[in-house]
């Protein structure tokens, strides 16, 4: 989900200067449009070796780590957003990572594949898993340990008392508001811990 | 085969106060420069060296083509620290035994070789010593100061005592303090040293002896902990020295591993001075800033301006990756640049210095990436 519209869509809801954790930061391109475009400042995490090279090569702070051991390198609010894009579905347990990125950031962003968008919905009622540009991988090969939908999402918050500041969906790098869930093959949620 | 380095020295008339209360005058350090130093100076490296190394960080000597420095696959024209781009400098510290003043030498007030009166240097004298190098280099402020191992303890230092003179700062396989565990190790190497009869108290250059058993017990033990298991075992497993029958010997090499290591202690115990083995094993030791902040290594990192780039090996137990995440959280904590590279690499603590295709690539980004920033 590295195309320039869909960026610019989670880089809107980051606030100027802010200080930003981006959990499983990939190559680093979306700090690296934070930092030149909005005066953010952070570090990313990551665990693929190939990843960690593309930042530092950016010149993007970069930290090796296994998300799935925790944050407990990070105290408690000490970011003012943390960002988990496309990261959920690759880690083993969500909601702890959820809580965790409540703790640390003063606001959380979270993007990830909705699987009820609809081209997703026909493929399973045709009886078979959905392969799609957004979901691109065989049942039988794929990074992505799980799939959830924008409800699920919803819900999951609701049981963390997450504050919703904001939730839509994103489709073809534009933001849709009118049935998310079933409208748009990314899920964005933007909430804030009590 | 790498390029022609040629060593240098310099010397320093004036007393350098030391950590310890005493000083020490009349020193000479022992240094290579390799590339160029650009016009508005801004181009200069520090590299610092660990345990058993030297100035020679890299290039081979004229007419010894097997010269290689310690760091050459790091260090040179087109290597992760392109000396095409920067001006490299590796320096012997205080108390080594490889040209710089050591206890190998004359100490000025009593005419003697120093032996075990060479005063006690710790890291931050080591930096106070480099420090004063650059001055009489003209180097106000360097891109980078980089090390391994200890040399990675010295760079460290380097941020907290001299926040302005770098712009980076490259700490590989490094601690912000020794473990129990590792000052255990220490301390054995030392006591194989100090008891081996040939020692004499430090002052065995008097008698016409070298204290080589202990430098050989010192090696073997070191190098153990420098290596991991799943490398020794795939090195040496439990392979036989001499065909496959075992000889019930105790004293007789039986193993391959024996047969190594007494090699390994054999030719260190050749080069290496015993007194020069104390002190920087003593050095290692005593480095812990944060002592000076009740513990605090998060306030005593408080200090640094650089940006750092932090790297460790999954298998290395000597300085582990949990040392460096330990030096991570405390530069979170204060809201420094920083980023760090864990290296699955097998190779145990040595990792640091062997050929490893994600470790030199994440070296020679993030140099790439100085080289292209705006001084």
């Amino acid at each position: 989900m590295s195309d320039h519209a869909t960026m610019q869509a989670i880089a809107r809801r980051v606030p100027q200067g802010a200080r930003v954790l981006d959990l499983g930061c990939g190559d680093g391109a979306l700090l690296d449009l934070l930092q030149r475009e909005r005066g953010c400042s952070g570090y990313g995490i990551e665990i693929a070796d190939a990843n960690v090279l593309a930042c530092v090569r950016r010149g993007v702070n970069v930290i090796q780590l296994n998300l799935d051991e925790g944050l407990a390198m990070f105290a408690d609010n000490s970011f003012d957003v943390v960002l988990q894009i496309d990261t959920l579905q690759h880690l083993r347990n969500a909601e702890v990572m959820l809580r965790e990125t409540a703790r640390v950031g003063r606001s959380g962003i979270v993007a990830f594949p909705n699987f009820a968008h609809w081209p997703n919905r026909l493929s399973v009622l045709r009886g078979r898993m959905p392969v799609t540009r957004r979901l691109p991988y065989q049942w039988y090969d794929t990074p992505n340990i799980r799939v959830g939908t924008y409800k699920d999402f919803e819900v999951l918050a609701g049981k963390n008392k997450l504050r919703i500041l904001d939730a839509f969906g994103l489709q073809d790098g534009r933001e849709v508001r009118r049935l998310p869930n079933a409208r748009a093959g990314t899920a964005v949620f933007h909430f804030e811990h009590d | 085969m790498s390029f022609i380095a040629t060593p240098q020295s310099m010397h320093f008339a004036e007393a350098l106060a030391l950590q310890s209360g005493a000083s020490i005058r009349d020193y000479t350090l022992a240094y290579e420069t390799y590339g160029t130093l650009n016009a508005d100076k801004s181009n200069a490296v520090l590299v610092c060296h660990a345990l058993n190394a030297s100035h020679h960080v890299a290039g081979v000597y004229e007419g010894q083509p097997k010269s290689e420095g310690w760091w050459d696959n790091m260090i040179g024209p087109g290597k992760p620290v392109d000396t095409n781009r920067f001006f490299v400098i590796g320096v012997n510290n205080l108390g080594s035994c490889f040209g710089s003043t050591g206890p190998m030498h004359t100490h000025p007030d009593t005419g003697e070789v120093y032996g075990a009166d060479f005063p006690v240097v710790t890291v931050e004298d080591w930096v106070n010593a480099q420090a004063r190098l650059l001055d009489c280099l003209g180097i106000e402020q360097l891109a980078a100061v980089m090390g391994g191992s200890l040399g990675g303890m010295q760079a460290l230092s380097w941020t907290l005592q001299y926040p302005g003179r770098m712009r980076h700062a490259v700490v590989v396989a490094s601690a912000p303090n020794l473990t129990a565990e590792n000052i255990a190790f220490n301390e054995v190497a030392r006591r194989a040293i100090v008891t081996d009869p040939d020692f004499h108290g430090g002052h065995f250059y008097r008698h016409g002896v070298i204290p080589k058993r202990g430098l050989r017990i010192a090696r073997m033990i070191g190098h153990i902990t420098y290596l991991s298991d799943d490398v020794m075992n795939e090195k040496f497993g439990r392979q036989l020295r001499e065909g496959m029958q075992l000889k019930y010997s105790t004293q007789d090499i039986e193993f391959q591993i024996e047969s190594y290591l007494r090699y390994q202690g054999d030719k260190f115990s050749e080069y290496f001075d015993a007194n020069t083995y104390l002190l920087i094993t003593r050095a290692l030791d005593y480095f812990d800033p944060a002592r000076q902040h009740g513990g605090s290594l998060t306030q005593a990192l408080a200090a640094a301006r650089a940006r750092f780039l932090l790297v460790s090996f999954t298998t290395d137990w000597r300085f582990s990756p949990q040392r460096s995440r330990e030096i991570v959280h405390a530069l979170l904590e204060n809201r420094r640049d920083v980023s760090y590279a864990e290296i699955d690499a097998p190779h145990g603590h040595d990792a640091f210095l062997l050929d490893d295709a994600r470790y030199m690539g994440v070296v020679r980004s993030y140099f790439d990436s100085i080289a292209k920033e705006p001084t």
